[in-house]
């Protein structure tokens, strides 16, 4: 059952706003409620942080004209968590050049090996559960299959990875999304405002028998890269650093050349 | 030669009968008729699609029944208080003269004049700062004069100003016109009485032309640039005003610790909503309602990717910047060291980056603003007449705005530490000597501040 005094409900009256607009003019979001068990909270975010991108074996002896690499083009979490808690599923968008091209992956891991030759763009559209989001969400990745060092030798052994880090951002929450998540790690689950409490979370189904859709040991997993915000954070500070010192000084130039003007101002 | 013998052409070759022919089609063509080939060109180089004077006016001869000779004949005319004749050329159609008034004579108008009465002076008219002498002497000037002021105030025996005199003269007739009047209704629509002349603003009108009129053209041009801040403050000001409105609904969202129960963000919101479709519908320029607006929109879509919203963020962090500095911005991160896109997007590393963008622009903006002050200074230094010199100057200033930037960043390239500690005391050193004012020669102080050997 869900606390109804605790949480807070949008306003009835809010008609329900299905397209972005630039200028918004509502700054209130959520849509009109029916049923009691989409309790939106607002004013949190919930952000799932993925990884996307391909690896390509070349074939070597085995390669043909038409099919000299093997591809995996995938969505995974970005430390190897199972995303099938907030992803419903994954549909990949091939050339089409490729049979049939739409591809439907409805369970994790989210990914899809061919055979080719070419490289293109891939479009990736992740449908998640109902209560998380009704909206899919497009990603887009280039597949690479050659390496960016055109001289050097291609091996069978190695795989040309490309990944690309991002963040999945929901604004709308539902309870019961959140208590499903609540101690999720593939989740980085937000503060939530004082007040409000989630049920706890209850698991539906027995863990032994779930497909493991984790990518921790995933066959390609040794190729993985590595995000560290770290690094990142580091070089941004430091940037700051030197632009802020390098402001005060022309702040401190332009206050002196006011004064020298003010000198040689006419009357 | 042998080749044509074969084939049986004609060994002289064609050109020349046809160098003949063309030729005089292009003479054809040219046609200069008298007038030189350019001044041709100029009215486009063709004849004249409509003849501009109607050539059957030009020589027309008078019909010829009519006899007309020409005599020279006495003359009166209606215009003349006198009886003086004069004479001159008359053009007699068959022995018959023209008959009428002097041709001219339907010219002389004058101005109706309101003659007051001594009774009506005494009743209606007196002034203090006038005689009855003076009012009559004016009168008697305007009717001569024919109410043409700047005449009659260099003829008036008094030392009066012409605003003064048209005051009074206005004034009286107006006066006569309403004491004379049957009813005021009557008098209502007449000019005199329904605009009135008003001295002190005539005065001070006029006084505000002649100041226009005597303004040196380096008055003109601080006028204009006082102007143009003045309609950029009054336009920003707008912009906030407008701003205000969706700025007032924002905060209470954004918060992420809105700890108030459901009651109060709901009572606050609703009117705020209100006001915020309209508020929408103004522009808003200010870098703090696109921000507000992009974090709104951004909600809407209930999902995104991290690095749209970043993208969108910057878009909207940029938007009052043009395209030049976008690229500047760009030019810089890459200088520091920075991913123009992070490569990964946390929201800690993106908000980091949002700053550091935010950041470059005010360093931008600033270097900008320190130029034009130093470009004020030395025009200041140079004396009024800096139009030529002055132009010059920004021009080299612009070169060297792009110049001095290059040695700026070189210095950001470096690993962060002591070293770039170092290099800006160092900067700080011909910094202060090029404050010192000196010649004429202000513009080139900039490369000497920015020199290679310094950093």
């Amino acid at each position: 059952m869900i606390d109804t005094s605790l949480s807070k409900k949008k306003d009835p009256d809010q008609p329900e706003i299905s397209l972005p607009t630039l200028k918004s003019q509502r700054t209130k979001m959520g849509k009109s409620e029916d049923s009691e068990k989409k309790k939106k909270i607002k004013d949190v975010e919930i952000s799932v942080p993925i990884v996307y991108g391909n690896a390509a074996f070349w074939l070597g002896k085995k390669a043909s004209e038409y099919q000299s690499h093997r591809w995996t083009v995938y969505v995974r979490g970005a430390t190897n968590e199972d995303l099938s808690v907030v992803v419903k599923r994954a549909v990949f968008q091939l050339h089409s050049s490729f049979n049939n091209p739409t591809r439907v992956v409805e369970s994790a891991p989210f990914e899809l090996s061919e055979s080719g030759w070419g490289e293109f763009e891939i479009a990736i559209t992740l449908f998640f559960h109902n209560d998380v989001c009704e909206k899919p969400l497009n990603l887009y990745h280039h597949l690479k299959l050659y390496p960016e060092d055109e001289s050097g030798p291609m091996s069978t052994k190695k795989p040309v990875v490309v990944e690309s880090y991002d963040e999945v951002v929901f604004t709308e929450l539902s309870e019961s999304f959140l208590a499903r998540v609540q101690n999720h790690p593939a989740v980085t689950f937000p503060r939530l405002p004082a007040g409000v409490t989630l049920p706890p979370s209850v698991s539906t189904e027995d863990e032994s028998k779930k497909k493991r859709g984790d990518t921790k040991d995933h066959p390609l997993s040794q190729w993985f890269l590595n995000f560290s915000e770290a690094d990142e954070l580091l070089q941004l500070a430091a940037a700051r650093q030197q632009v802020q010192a390098h402001i005060a000084k022309l702040r401190r130039q332009i206050s002196l050349t006011d004064g020298q003007n003010q000198q040689f101002k006419p009357l | 030669m042998d080749a044509k013998d074969i084939l049986g052409l004609p060994k002289t070759p064609l050109p020349i009968p046809q160098e003949k022919k063309s030729r005089p089609q292009k003479d054809s063509q040219r046609k200069p008729d008298g007038i030189s080939r350019e001044v041709y060109a100029l009215t486009g180089g063709v004849a004249p699609l409509m003849p501009s004077i109607d050539v059957s006016q030009l020589k027309r001869r008078p019909p010829s029944d009519e006899k007309i000779t020409w005599q020279w004949l006495p003359f009166t005319s209606s215009a003349r208080k006198d009886d003086l004749q004069l004479y001159h050329w008359v053009r007699v159609v068959n022995g018959v003269p023209p008959t009428g008034d002097y041709s001219f004579a339907k010219y002389n108008k004058s101005v109706d004049v309101i003659r007051y009465t001594d009774e009506e002076y005494e009743k209606y008219l007196t002034d203090p700062k006038w005689t009855k002498e003076e009012t009559d002497q004016l009168f008697d000037l305007c009717e001569r004069f024919d109410l043409r002021f700047i005449i009659i105030a260099d003829r008036f025996p008094t030392h009066r100003t012409v605003e003064e005199l048209k005051d009074r003269y206005y004034s009286v007739s107006r006066a006569i016109l309403v004491a004379r009047a049957p009813s005021p209704g009557e008098v209502a629509g007449h000019p005199l009485v329904k605009e009135p002349y008003n001295v002190t603003q005539e005065t001070e009108r006029k006084r505000a032309l002649s100041m226009v009129l005597s303004q040196t053209k380096h008055q003109e041009r601080k006028d204009a640039e006082v102007l143009a801040e003045a309609k950029r403050i009054a336009e920003s000001r707008m912009a906030a005003r407008a701003t205000e409105e969706p700025d007032l609904p924002v905060p209470s969202d954004v918060g992420p610790e809105s700890a108030e129960g459901a009651v109060g963000p709901g009572d606050t919101i609703s009117p705020a909503n209100v006001q915020a479709p309209a508020a929408a519908i103004a522009p808003s320029t200010s870098v703090i309602a696109d921000n507000a607006s992009t974090l709104a929109s951004l909600r809407m879509l209930r999902v995104y990717l991290r690095t749209y919203a970043l993208e969108q963020m910057v878009q909207a962090a940029s938007s009052s910047a043009g395209l030049r500095t976008i690229k500047r911005v760009e030019q810089t991160l890459q200088d520091l060291g920075v991913n123009l896109k992070p490569k990964v997007p946390t929201k800690a590393v993106c908000a980091e980056h949002l700053e550091l963008r935010k950041e470059i622009l005010t360093l931008l903006n600033l270097q900008k603003q320190l130029q034009y002050k130093e470009a004020e200074g030395s025009s200041f230094r140079d004396g009024s007449y800096g139009d030529m010199p002055g132009t010059a100057k920004r021009s080299q200033r612009a070169a060297d705005q792009d110049r001095t930037f290059v040695p700026d960043t070189i210095s950001f390239g470096v690993i962060p530490g002591d070293r770039v500690v170092k290099r800006e005391q160092k900067r700080k050193g011909p910094g202060r000597t090029s404050e010192t004012p000196s010649s004429p020669a202000g513009a080139h102080k900039r490369p000497r501040k920015m020199k290679a050997s310094d950093l």
